[in-house]
């Protein structure tokens, strides 16, 4: 007991040791802002992916239900925070065709709320959406939220929409992010949402209908209630992701969100891990960072500053993370840290105490 | 399982060694050598929809900086180095590149071909006080309300009314538009071209107005939509690669009348994949090699550009963005000149007072950062060649 | 509207079909045996394109049609053994999720094989021969698409029906464990099942990309999906099913984008889906499947 207790606080120290680096990592990065443009997009673009394959990974893999509607659910939160938070003044500028709808055009939302507001529409349409496609076994699922993206995403370019979306032309002059501490932060925030969530019993109904729905169901658990809940509290958290990203490319269209954003961060969740929060937040950040470091497959390589490699050329990274997830889905089927989560304790007996690990590893 | 960990414990390792030493690396790079470097950024796409324009418009950049490799400022002689950067026709992938170019420390950028990508990056660069260039990008929001945002070429609103008046003198009444949904440069263009086709002092008719889906590439149904409303003059702004198939189909359906569209059309590509379907195509472009009333400049790039093709392996035709590019360099140098500086503000604020002769006419920059031309050219796809036709100017 | 103008507005639909029910077949037939979604059909489906390409710049036009369902079929069993056969003890959304990457990979490969510019589909001699009659325009091709389509699902529902190895596919898609106690082959049926959907996507293709001139690493990534709604529309496992439902779709797509509203023709599909799924999830001809505890 007394162990414990002190593993518990040595935890709590070494979590804020992490947070106060990270923290000084960050500050340092803001400070000297004009040296490292490069570093912080990429942290930027990966917590924005880390929340969104977070909010995936909820759906996917801790209830089971393979839904692969996040593409539509970033657009709807995306588009509603960015109408509301596009500075007045520079609105006409920005409908330069066909000008804003009236009851739009005055109404502007501080970025926080307009965040809040956009996960609330997109969970509102999840709601919706929920009702009659989640009764769909897996696989219909799957191309019935996909088609619902396709819609949604037709339904943004339309004509109708011009007034409100800007149709075609597509909604520019997003205010951006003022430092990425702030962006830091609410990320933290939404992660930690979805990670209280899957720890409580709610998380625990999810898991049972994971593991088999039939017994679940047995168990006296509300199946539909349970899948509902879940696929409305991932397309919020879909939709906050949504309006970040929103804030980060500080321009939109409708071609931002097509099926191949969906695939690209289902590749995330996957790489890190199914049914791992860690696995995704670690899986966003290296496919994101590999995306750009990885770079110099795209240019032409000069072997010995003469011969050029034809092997290398524009495309080459994309089709090498191709063949990295066929790998991590045919041999690493739990992904690369194997489905658990973190904790201070595994880390340390990783490193310290090699025979307690094992007994740990059965008892998985 | 052990080994599994390993690996994994490996690649996390390796990430962020990755991540560290990218870090040092963006940190150190400055002048490593002795010599003094001013870098100038090409931000254009090499790959995906808008690839092969990219790629044309990033030579034209390349060759002027093979003319003008070095440049005086305060006395000392600065090599200036060129940073060339994908960005994949992609909105998110600009915006990546646009971050990068910061890094890199560039003092201003050339780009990009396809409006899309420069109203994405705009802002960024506005922030980081770098300015930006662009060569051929024709839509009016990407330098609206941005001052580092600057452009050698003319807008779409000009190039849709020139279009419009083109048709219009050569006898057409009713026009169709066909038009991309959800892509600015297409939707954009065919609406002002509608507007100014159907104004009171053109006084022509809009009988058709039909859409299509981002990569469609059957539009049969549309242009049997066209065919019914007796349309005798088809403006179709589209990228190239939708371009062939529109022109095959309508052909394929028995429709004879005029098709236009804006500079875009102006690819080899068109020729070699719609064949004979594509002759009395028209477009407006930015520039012509063969313009009898060209500047000096324009006169010794011709033979000059024409080399540097052969040396690339290209057909020695020279494509209008290339000009473009090499007029946006063009403006960069003479800015930093004037600014005598390397510093993105000072040539912001040198870039509005220059005033010059480059190869596609006279470039000034007005207060929004465009370009004042009022002159475009025409030309008609005619015995499998582009052949200049006339040139349109709009007071 | 006049006659003439609906004709021809019928006869793109119908040609489009016609392409579709082709390709729909081949996921109907898949989903029948293996309960899988084969998301990478549609790219199988674009990857035949480029083979005509290649092929025909070096053969005649008869042997390069040869040589693209040959080359189609061995891609389409490849993928099978490669990256399915492993998972089939697996949870059903893993499999999903390496078709998934078959796909992502199947288009990423082709855009740094032969870059994402679209590249021209070769003419193969009288096809593309344009007919008129009165006011209405086509080509041939235009007019054999449903015909070729008819005569292929005559010739698959024989197969399936009257011989050894269509009995032993119909047994397989019954009830999997069962058919293999009973000594039926499952490996060999499975790579069976996907040979025919490649052999009809490469036909498909070549019709397809014939009326459509051009092909690019992502051509295939809509049509494949579609046509994945074709097949639920028509009740997955039916072959029939899944060629009526292509008709539908292309025909109804069409009339979408004579009206006017283009904005809605990819749209349209989905729809089709969502309403199908909700009324009648089993589809047009479907059978009831229950699941086992």
């Amino acid at each position: 007991m007394q162990l414990k207790n002190k593993n518990k606080i040595r935890n709590i120290i070494l979590s804020i040791i992490l947070i106060l680096i990270v923290n000084g990592i960050l500050s340092f990065l803001q400070v000297n802002k004009s040296d490292y443009y490069y570093i912080i997009s990429i942290i930027q673009r990966s917590l924005v992916f880390a929340v969104i394959a977070c909010s995936m990974n909820l759906v996917i893999g801790f209830t089971g239900l393979f839904s692969l509607g996040q593409a539509g659910f970033m657009a709807i939160g995306a588009y509603v925070t960015a109408i509301f938070t596009i500075p007045i003044e520079r609105r006409p500028n920005v409908y330069y065709i066909n000008g804003i709808n009236d009851y739009l055009a005055n109404i502007y939302i501080p970025w926080p709320i307009a965040l809040i507001l956009g996960g609330l529409v997109a969970a509102l349409f999840a709601f919706l959406i929920g009702m009659p496609v989640l009764k769909l076994k897996s696989d219909y699922l799957a191309i019935a939220t996909l088609g619902f993206a396709e819609i949604l995403r037709a339904v943004i370019a339309s004509p109708m929409m011009d007034r409100i979306t800007n149709g075609s032309f597509g909604l520019k002059n997003i205010p951006g992010f003022s430092n990425i501490i702030e962006l830091t932060i609410i990320s933290a925030i939404c992660i930690l949402i979805m990670i209280l969530l899957v720890n409580s019993s709610y998380g625990r109904d999810f898991k049972a209908i994971r593991e088999d729905e039939i017994a679940a169901e047995a168990m006296g658990i509300n199946i539909f209630k349970m899948k509902q809940l879940s696929f409305v509290i991932s397309s919020f958290f879909a939709g906050v992701g949504g309006g970040m990203f929103a804030m980060f490319i500080r321009s939109i269209d409708s071609k931002t969100f097509q099926v191949s954003l969906t695939y690209d961060i289902l590749l995330m969740v996957v790489l890190g891990g199914i049914g791992s929060f860690t696995g995704s937040i670690l899986g966003s950040f290296l496919v994101t960072a590999s995306k750009e470091l990885l770079r110099f497959f795209d240019e032409p390589f000069l072997l010995f500053g003469k011969i050029e490699v034809s092997l290398f050329r524009p495309g080459f990274r994309m089709v090498i993370f191709s063949i990295l997830l066929m790998v991590v889905v045919l041999f690493f089927r739990k992904g690369i840290i194997g489905g658990k989560e973190f904790s201070w304790d595994k880390i340390i007996n990783f490193f310290i105490k090699p025979n307690h690990k094992k007994k740990d590893e059965e008892s998985i | 399982m052990k080994f599994k960990k390993l690996l994994s414990l490996g690649l996390v390792l390796t990430l962020s060694i990755c991540a560290l030493s990218a870090c040092s690396q963006s940190a150190s790079s400055g002048s490593a050598s002795g010599k003094k470097v001013i870098k100038i950024g090409i931000f254009e796409p090499a790959t995906g929809e808008n690839g092969g324009g990219g790629k044309q418009e990033a030579d034209g950049v390349l060759y002027a900086n093979e003319q003008m490799p070095t440049i005086e400022i305060n006395g000392e002689t600065y090599d200036i180095e060129i940073v060339n950067l994908d960005n994949k026709s992609d909105k998110t992938e600009a915006v990546n590149v646009a971050n990068k170019f910061i890094s890199e420390k560039v003092s201003c950028v050339i780009g990009s071909y396809g409006s899309g990508v420069s109203i994405a990056a705009g802002p960024i660069f506005e922030e980081a006080k770098i300015p930006a260039i662009g060569g051929s990008c024709t839509n009016p929001q990407v330098t609206e309300g941005n001052e580092y945002y600057f452009r050698v070429c003319f807008l779409d609103p000009f190039q849709g009314t020139v279009m419009a008046n083109f048709a219009k003198q050569n006898g057409y009444k009713k026009a169709a538009v066909l038009t991309q949904l959800g892509d600015d440069y297409s939707e954009g263009l065919g609406s002002y071209f509608k507007t100014a086709f159907k104004s009171a002092s053109l006084g022509g008719e809009i009988v058709a107005e039909e859409k299509f889906q981002t990569n469609a590439t059957d539009f049969k149904a549309q242009l049997t939509n066209i065919k019914n409303s007796n349309a005798d003059f088809i403006f179709a702004p589209s990228s190239i690669t939708t371009a062939p198939l529109i022109i095959k189909q309508a052909r394929e359906l028995g429709i004879n009348a005029k098709i236009g569209a804006g500079d875009t059309w102006e690819n080899g590509t068109i020729i070699d994949n719609a064949g004979k379907s594509a002759e009395g195509v028209v477009f407006s472009t930015f520039y012509d090699e063969n313009d009898v009333n060209a500047t000096a400049e324009a006169k010794s790039f011709v033979p000059g550009f024409k080399e540097y093709l052969k040396k690339t392996n290209q057909p020695d035709i020279i494509p209008a963005v290339s000009a473009l590019g090499y007029d946006a360099y063009l403006a960069a140098y003479k800015a930093i000149e004037k600014a005598q500086s390397t510093n993105g503000e000072k040539i912001k604020d040198a870039l509005k007072t220059i005033s010059f002769d480059g190869v596609t006419g006279h470039i000034s920059f007005d207060e929004t950062g465009d370009a004042v031309k009022n002159t475009a050219y025409i030309k008609e796809i005619n015995n499998g060649q582009f052949k200049f036709l006339t040139t349109t100017t709009i007071g | 509207m006049n006659l003439s103008i609906i004709l021809q507005h019928s006869l793109t639909g119908i040609s489009l079909g016609g392409s579709y029910a082709l390709i729909a077949i081949g996921y109907t037939l898949v989903y029948g045996i293996l309960r899988l979604i084969n998301f990478a059909h549609g790219d199988i489906f674009m990857m035949a394109g480029y083979f005509m390409i290649f092929s025909y710049s070096i053969f005649p036009w008869y042997i390069a049609i040869l040589v693209t369902i040959v080359a189609t079929i061995i891609l389409g069993v490849v993928i099978e053994k490669s990256a399915y056969k492993p998972l089939r003890q697996s949870p059903k959304m893993s499999v999903m999720i390496s078709a998934i990457g078959v796909s992502y990979l199947l288009q990423n490969l082709a855009t740094y094989l032969f870059s994402a510019l679209p590249r021209e589909y070769p003419e193969i001699p009288g096809l593309k021969k344009i007919f008129h009659i009165g006011n209405i325009y086509a080509s041939l091709v235009t007019f054999l698409t449903p015909v070729v389509t008819i005569v292929l699902v005559i010739f698959l529902l024989f197969l399936i029906n009257k011989t050894k190895i269509g009995m032993s596919m119909r047994a397989v898609s019954k009830d999997y464990e069962a058919a293999s106690l009973m000594g039926i082959k499952l490996n060999k049926t499975i790579s069976f099942t996907f040979a025919i959907g490649s052999f009809l996507a490469a036909i498909g293709s070549i019709l397809y990309f014939t009326d459509r001139m051009t092909v690019f690493p992502f051509s295939g990534s809509m049509p494949g999906l579609k046509c994945f709604v074709a097949a639920v529309f028509g009740g997955i496992g039916s072959i029939p099913g899944a060629v009526l439902g292509g008709f539908f779709l292309g025909i109804g797509e069409t009339i979408l984008i004579a009206c006017g509203q283009s904005t809605f023709s990819d749209a349209f599909t989905f729809i089709v889906l969502i309403i199908m799924l909700l009324f009648k999830p089993t589809g047009l001809f479907g059978e009831k499947s229950i699941d086992k505890v």
